[in-house]
């Protein structure tokens, strides 16, 4: 009996939710790191959400950043350890929400670091409240009514804005889902990209992933499929908005 | 030589996105728990074709493909 496919050396098991699309990503960044021959030569930078459940499955060299400060602690950290593949896992509420200063300053240097960022539409580890990726109209625990942009802005598109806006040149900007094989197999090629573009000193690059929560949507797994492939998936578009030169 | 998947039940949180996903329809929930309280997968071994649909898909690293 030989295995033919089995999960990533570096993978470990988790406590997320039933059905959070957490796992799927995680996995992914395993197997890219993995096939690329760096799987022993990588420092994760978390930041702080449902990832901290899931810290148990990176077997890998990690730092816990301080909430929304992910970008800056893996800039000090590449900046010292050039040769190590140095990439951060933040939710859309760390990363943006919270901290949009340190996300946006490793953008505009175009530092050569990697950033996913995980978008669920909410902050899932507090019980699911407003992001500034919540959708118009979405209900959360801090939006009861829906979410009214006219009171607390329209939804934030952070690859759009590093990739299109004067004044950034990052390496790799895209956003993936991991609804489907097909989905996941070219989310599977943008993390590739993201950090094929980081071993060739290109720079700054970001892949980020809508992904499911059934337990702050209210919804089972399959009911988050479907709002990801109709709601989700037309107010935040999948697709790569910097390709690599 | 034929492909088959091996489940990890243990770590099966039932999410279902496996079942669904199978192109041969070779997966469905069992009616027990497993010891974390979940229902978890089972597979009918003559209609699965090892392709590894459920490995792709799975959030909790349930599955891998062996051939034999
Ligand atoms: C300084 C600080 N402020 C607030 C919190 C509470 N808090 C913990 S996780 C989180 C947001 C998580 O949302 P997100 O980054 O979208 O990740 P998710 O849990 O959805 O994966 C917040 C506000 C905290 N831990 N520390
Ligand atoms: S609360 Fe949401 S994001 Fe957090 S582990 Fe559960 S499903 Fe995933």
């Amino acid at each position: 009996m030989t295995i033919i496919k089995k999960i990533p050396d570096k993978l470990g098991q988790h406590a997320l939710c039933a059905g959070c699309g957490h796992g799927i990503v995680i996995r992914l960044i395993q197997e890219v790191l993995q096939e690329l021959g760096q799987a022993d030569n990588q420092i994760a930078v978390v930041g702080v959400g449902c990832i901290c459940t899931a810290t148990s499955a990176l077997k890998v060299d990690r730092f816990q950043a301080a909430h929304g400060r992910a970008c800056a602690t893996a800039e000090g950290i590449k900046r010292v350890r050039p040769n190590v593949v140095v990439y951060t896992y933040q939710g859309d509420g760390d990363a943006y929400t919270i901290g949009i200063a340190e996300s946006l300053n490793a953008a505009y240097r175009n530092e050569n670091i990697t950033m996913i960022s995980i978008n669920n539409t909410n902050f899932g580890m507090t019980g699911g409240q407003m992001s500034w990726t919540t959708l118009p109209g979405q209900k959360t625990e801090t939006s009861v009514n829906g979410r009214d942009c006219e009171l607390t802005g329209l939804p934030f598109h952070f690859p759009e804005m590093v990739a299109n806006s004067q004044g950034f040149h990052v390496a790799y900007a895209a956003r993936g889902t991991v609804n489907d094989v097909k989905s996941i197999n070219q989310t599977k090629r943008m993390i590739r990209n993201a950090f094929e573009a980081q071993l060739n000193g290109e720079g700054f690059s970001v892949v980020e992933v809508l992904t499911a929560c059934p337990t702050n949507w209210h919804m089972t797994p399959q009911q988050c499929q479907e709002r990801i492939s109709t709601s989700v998936e037309s107010e935040y578009p999948v697709g790569e908005f910097k390709k690599r030169g | 030589m034929s492909k088959k998947i091996i489940i990890n039940t243990a770590v099966c949180k039932g999410c279902g996105y496996c079942v669904a996903a199978c192109p041969k329809k070779a997966l469905s929930m069992s009616a027990d728990f497993n010891p974390a309280g979940y229902h978890f997968t089972v597979v009918d071994e003559k209609a699965c074709i090892g392709c590894g649909t459920c490995y792709t898909v799975c959030p909790d690293y349930v599955y891998s493909v062996v051939e034999e």
